[in-house]
């Protein structure tokens, strides 16, 4: 129907449109991962997305809602795609199904469903099996230019499966970047000592970089359909730069360079697809400026002194916490109305 | 006040549970339940000394002035506690050890002293006494359950380490469900303790609706609600 008179702004889409955007964003730097390390992320993504639908049907009928709408609207799809590329690949499909059981039935329905979850579902459910299983988070798979050899997808379904065991494949694993830093600057290593390893790339890992700035591309591509705004990325990423150029200029040896904590680990999907979650984080300008500034500075903080190599989910869950806070502090002023006396901000 | 003994001991275990319903002493209820010896380790000493409390704050109900009559509950509740601390460091040296600060620590567990100043301050001995065993049963009930669900969970275990409790020989009590189960580090983690006790909590609720429904079915209002 069409309105003849204002408002003559086209309603913008739903949640829908919205989720499918992140979707269409998503899908470069998945193709580069999928490029860069073997089909086995297709694995991850079907069990993932398979078993978010499910335990979202399954929380919807529990609460008796109508399962087709929510459903429907692609955000159990987002938390499960999401999901899929923070974990390791050829993980077992246990471990899956535990993370979005708790990403789905206890990070967003029993808060209440999409739009009152104070946490970011598919961090919960990533950090949820990051804690819970060490020894099938840490087994990360060798890009496939450094290993040379990579599992096809009947393999890599029935390694997910159970069917064959690491020992076939033994060879094919190694420590992420983040982990050979964490793991030699504690033996006193040097950074150039550390770089001679076959992971790195120019920047961060081999592969690991590209993808990197495929996901910046996407994280464009939301930013031109505006489904999301520059507040969050740029505060994250200017604050990760920000705190490892200090470091990195006071002791270059030894602290890892600007550019490897931007394009390694979690930083740039995070910067643009999972800070920016519209429910968990925070909703005006100035509080988005503040909740991207934290999220980078912990994940700084976390990936340099703490006990985990990245910090990027444990970053985003802390900030959302703070969500409540930083938005009541930084409402904007009603225009026309006088600023009440006892505004101090 | 009359009491009488089905109606304490109901209070007690069920319908005033300490963890379940007052929701008192959560946090060495959160904190030592990671395995079920665990749990029996501090819920027995929980319960020593709750029954002894309140038999000691009863017996000098009439003799205690109003105005310090608190200072002297804490002061009894401290001399037990440490008497059962030396005699763990004595006996169970190795459970002592596992269970640290949480023993000394019964002295804070708000449901003791709140025993002391809403029951047995108030109450004759016998009834004081038995008191203190049906809340400290319900308590110790509670964190076994709790205990036990964590350790089936985080580890596949029931009894793991049962020799630290019963002796050396206690040491094939332990039951291994699965050989080859990973374990899942949540549910030992206290993330896991939270959960539990919420699951453990949403279960009483449910029988209780359940035991509604049916007695309402059967007719009339719910059977001794009192």
């Amino acid at each position: 129907m069409s309105t003849l008179s204002s408002p003559f702004v086209t309603p913008s889409a739903g949640t829908n449109r919205m989720m499918l955007n992140v979707l269409i964003a998503l899908i470069p730097g998945t193709l580069a991962y999928i490029w860069y390390f073997g089909v086995g992320l297709i694995v991850n993504l079907v069990f993932a997305i398979g078993f978010a639908l499910l335990f979202e049907a399954l929380i919807l009928w529990l609460r008796k809602r109508p399962l087709k709408p929510y459903l429907s609207d692609y955000s159990a799809v987002v938390a499960g795609w999401l999901f899929a590329l923070c974990i390791p690949m050829h993980s077992p499909w246990w471990l899956i199904a535990v993370g979005m059981a708790f990403a789905m039935i206890a990070g967003k329905h029993l808060y209440g469903g999409l739009g009152f979850n104070p946490f970011n579902p598919a961090m919960v459910g990533y950090v949820v099996v990051l804690i819970s299983f060490p020894q099938q988070m840490t087994t990360w798979f060798l890009p496939i230019t450094v290993s040379g050899e990579a599992m096809n997808l009947v393999e890599a379904f029935s390694y997910s499966l159970g069917f064959s065991d690491l020992q076939q494949w033994d060879a094919l694993t190694m420590a992420t970047p983040l982990d050979q830093y964490k793991t030699n600057l504690g033996l006193n290593m040097m950074v150039s000592e550390i770089r001679q390893s076959p992971v790195f790339g120019d920047f961060g890992g081999v592969g690991w970089e590209w993808i990197a700035n495929w996901w910046f591309l996407g994280g464009l591509y939301l930013l031109y359909t505006k489904t999301i705004r520059w507040h969050i990325p740029v505060s994250m990423l200017g604050a990760v730069l920000l705190f490892a150029l200090i470091f990195y200029v006071m002791d270059p040896d030894s602290i890892a360079s600007p550019g490897f904590h931007l394009f390694s680990g979690g930083v740039m999907l995070g910067a643009f697809f999972i800070a920016t979650d519209p429910v968990s984080a925070s909703t005006t300008n100035k509080g988005r400026l503040v909740y991207g500034c934290m999220i980078g500075t912990l994940v700084y903080i976390i990936r340099s002194w703490g006990g985990y190599p990245d910090g990027v989910a444990f970053a985003v869950l802390l900030a959302n916490m703070c969500v409540p806070l930083i938005d009541y502090y930084t409402q904007p002023r009603v225009y026309g109305v006088e600023p009440p006396e006892d505004h101090h901000h | 006040m009359t009491v009488n003994a089905a109606e304490i001991t109901r209070e007690g275990l069920w319908k005033n549970n300490v963890a379940l319903v007052q929701l008192l002493g959560l946090c060495p209820l959160l904190a030592v339940t990671s395995t079920t010896i665990n749990g029996i380790g501090l819920g027995i000493a929980t319960l020593i000394t709750l029954v002894l409390s309140n038999t000691l704050v009863s017996l000098i109900r009439d003799v205690v002035r109003q105005e310090v009559r608190l200072p002297v509950f804490v002061l009894i509740i401290a001399s037990i506690v440490t008497i059962i601390e030396l005699s763990m460091k004595a006996w169970f040296y190795d459970l002592f050890l596992v269970l640290g600060i949480f023993i000394p620590l019964i002295v804070t567990n708000c449901s003791i002293i709140g025993r002391a100043e809403g029951f047995a301050s108030k109450n004759p001995v016998g009834a004081s006494a038995l008191d203190g065993f049906m809340m400290g049963l319900g308590f110790l009930i509670v964190l076994v359950l709790l205990g036990m669900l964590r350790e089936i969970i985080g580890f596949g275990t029931i009894l793991a380490q049962a020799d630290l409790m019963f002796g050396a020989g206690a040491k094939a009590l332990t039951i291994t469900l699965s050989q080859d189960y990973d374990g899942f580090l949540l549910a030992i983690l206290p993330p896991g303790a939270f959960f539990g006790l919420a699951l453990l909590i949403v279960g009483k609720n449910l029988i209780e609706q359940r035991l509604l429904s049916t007695s309402q079915a059967i007719g009339g209002a719910p059977a001794s609600a009192s």
